[in-house]
């Protein structure tokens, strides 16, 4: 096994030794392990680009809601408000990546078709920003694959060193956090960046999403995952502009993937995909429980304001 | 066991869920897999947050679709109801709202049945899409499958020791390597699971491998290897 790797060292280290792209690299590791070839290998990845591109093109055109009503019709706006950037803050790569975010993830509210990368909840990220990116600078075909392949890179590397990617064990900082740090490396490839900075965007990124809470209201992957998605195009976008700047984390990525893994295991279940606790035990998000026919929640997980226990005010 | 690019890039799905959507549909190909043949009437009894939250994440349509044989990213899965209409299946969906401790939080138990013969499955989602096959025909069994990356054989059969030798040698000569083997039984019946690289058996064959005494079925799961 010439290029086998279970963590981001061992990832550079082969990147250094035989003086190969993070991408290149992992075209190669798939090849070697499930013995298929390098054409087997680029025409799925060609098949999930096109997917993605699909899903994102038919989020941006539709206005229809989703099933209860919840998110839908986002995407359209924010892409029509690139035309005219007017006083916005942002770049119109990170505002254009923020409409491909939501339209995936719309897309996905209303059962359209899309790409699970690395989950459907955190499907937005990754195509929000490569795609984005890739139309600003004019890039290439072959530029985006490559760029996909490094951010799969990441991902394997995640889940090889203990990781994961399920907000049921992890929280969503497993689902949107390690969305956003393969986002940051991906994006950095494509534009140019070394091994090293990849890597080290990868780990700026998820860094920075350590703690994140699943907490959707009604357990649906539509509040707040639609718009969160949306939100961390920028961590992954800031982390890669960062890292070409010269910036370093201070922590290693893998030492980073530990850490989520800590937290993973410190996490109260409530916050874990099970819509008990954060969010979902808002008014709001019991409103949603009753709209959906759902049998109401116990009165013990109801979301407890200052006005209930009167210890304070003694 | 080693993790693929593509455990992380896809698979190609219709949303909302990956383990809701996703994982539900591929339960129900499964189920007709080993079922072979066009099923009269279907029945699912839900387990745990799949009987709390099934209709929110179009769960009952996913598993219906995979059982009338459509991809995980097919869009006809929204329409699921009206094409079962037309193809004159019935179908029942039991939410089951007591969760037992054996079962992953997302169970479900598929009851297919023709004027022929009937088979049961159950199988629970883990999670990004990959699913696991724990009973078959009630004999307890841990089928893991991540995207069906696997080819399997699947031989029902009575309990007997030495019965399979002949069906053993078969393989053998047709080329076919046996990469493992697990037995799981209960009772009188037993139920075999060949694990199988880079051959695939074609119809007939299964079908003469099933006419060898001592064999209930045998089933070929090559379908699901084109995702």
């Amino acid at each position: 096994m010439k290029y086998d790797f279970n963590n981001c060292t061992e990832l550079l280290k082969l990147c250094k030794k035989y003086n190969l792209p993070i991408s290149q690299i992992a075209v190669k590791r798939e090849m070697e392990l499930f013995n298929k070839t390098k054409p087997q290998v680029r025409d799925k990845m060609k098949q999930i680009r096109d997917a993605m591109w699909d899903a994102i093109q038919k989020g941006i055109k539709s206005t229809e809601k989703s099933k209860y009503g919840i998110t839908g019709g986002d995407a359209k706006k924010i892409y029509e408000g690139t035309k005219n950037m007017g006083n916005l803050l942002h770049s119109k790569v990170a505002v254009r990546a923020m409409a491909y975010a939501i339209a995936t993830n719309e897309q996905n509210a209303r059962m359209g078709r899309i790409v699970a990368f690395p989950t459907a909840g955190g499907a937005g990220i990754i195509p929000g920003v490569l795609f984005s990116t890739w139309e600003h600078m004019k890039s290439s075909k072959r530029r985006m694959l490559r760029a996909l392949f490094t951010a799969s890179a990441i991902g394997v590397a995640i889940l090889e060193k203990g990781g994961t990617i399920s907000a049921a064990r992890g929280g969503c900082q497993a689902e949107v956090g390690v969305g956003a740090a393969m986002a940051a490396a991906g994006v950095t490839e494509m534009r140019g960046g070394t091994p090293e900075q990849c890597i080290n965007a990868a780990a700026l990124a998820l860094k920075n999403c350590l703690g994140l809470a699943c907490d959707p209201l009604g357990g649906l992957v539509e509040v707040p995952c639609v718009k969160r998605n949306a939100i961390y195009v920028n961590v992954a976008i800031g982390a890669s502009d960062l890292s070409l700047l010269g910036i370093e984390s201070y922590v290693p990525m893998d030492e980073v993937a530990d850490a989520m893994m800590n937290i993973a295991d410190n996490m109260w279940q409530g916050i874990r995909e099970t819509a008990l606790g954060g969010l979902a035990i808002t008014p709001t998000g019991i409103k949603i429980r009753e709209k959906m026919g759902l049998k109401p929640l116990p009165k013990k997980f109801h979301l407890k304001t200052c006005k209930d226990c009167n210890k304070c005010r003694l | 066991m080693k993790h693929s690019l593509f455990d992380l890039a896809g698979p190609v799905m219709v949303g909302p869920s990956s383990s809701h959507t996703a994982g539900a549909c591929k339960i129900g190909q499964i189920a007709r897999a080993l079922f072979r043949g066009t099923p009269s009437e279907a029945k699912f009894t839900l387990y745990g947050s799949f009987a709390t939250v099934y209709q929110g994440h179009a769960t009952d349509k996913a598993l219906l679709a995979g059982v009338m044989k459509l991809w995980t990213s097919d869009p006809n899965i929204k329409n699921a109801f009206e094409i079962a209409k037309k193809k004159k299946i019935k179908y029942e969906f039991i939410p089951h709202k007591i969760s037992t401790p054996e079962h992953h939080p997302n169970t479900v138990r598929i009851i297919l049945s023709n004027k022929k013969r009937k088979l049961s499955v159950v199988g629970s989602s883990v999670g990004g899409g990959k699913i696991n096959i724990t009973q078959i025909n009630n004999i307890p069994i841990d089928l893991e499958m991540i995207a069906g990356r696997y080819f399997s054989l699947l031989v029902g059969h009575i309990n007997k020791p030495n019965l399979l030798n002949p069906l053993y040698g078969k393989l053998i000569d047709w080329g076919c390597p046996i990469a493992g083997k697990q037995t799981f039984s209960l009772k009188k019946n037993s139920l075999t699971v060949l694990s199988i690289e880079n051959f695939a058996l074609k119809l007939p064959q299964v079908q003469e491998l099933e006419k060898m005494p001592g064999i209930e079925f045998v089933r070929a799961l090559t379908k699901l290897l084109k995702f």
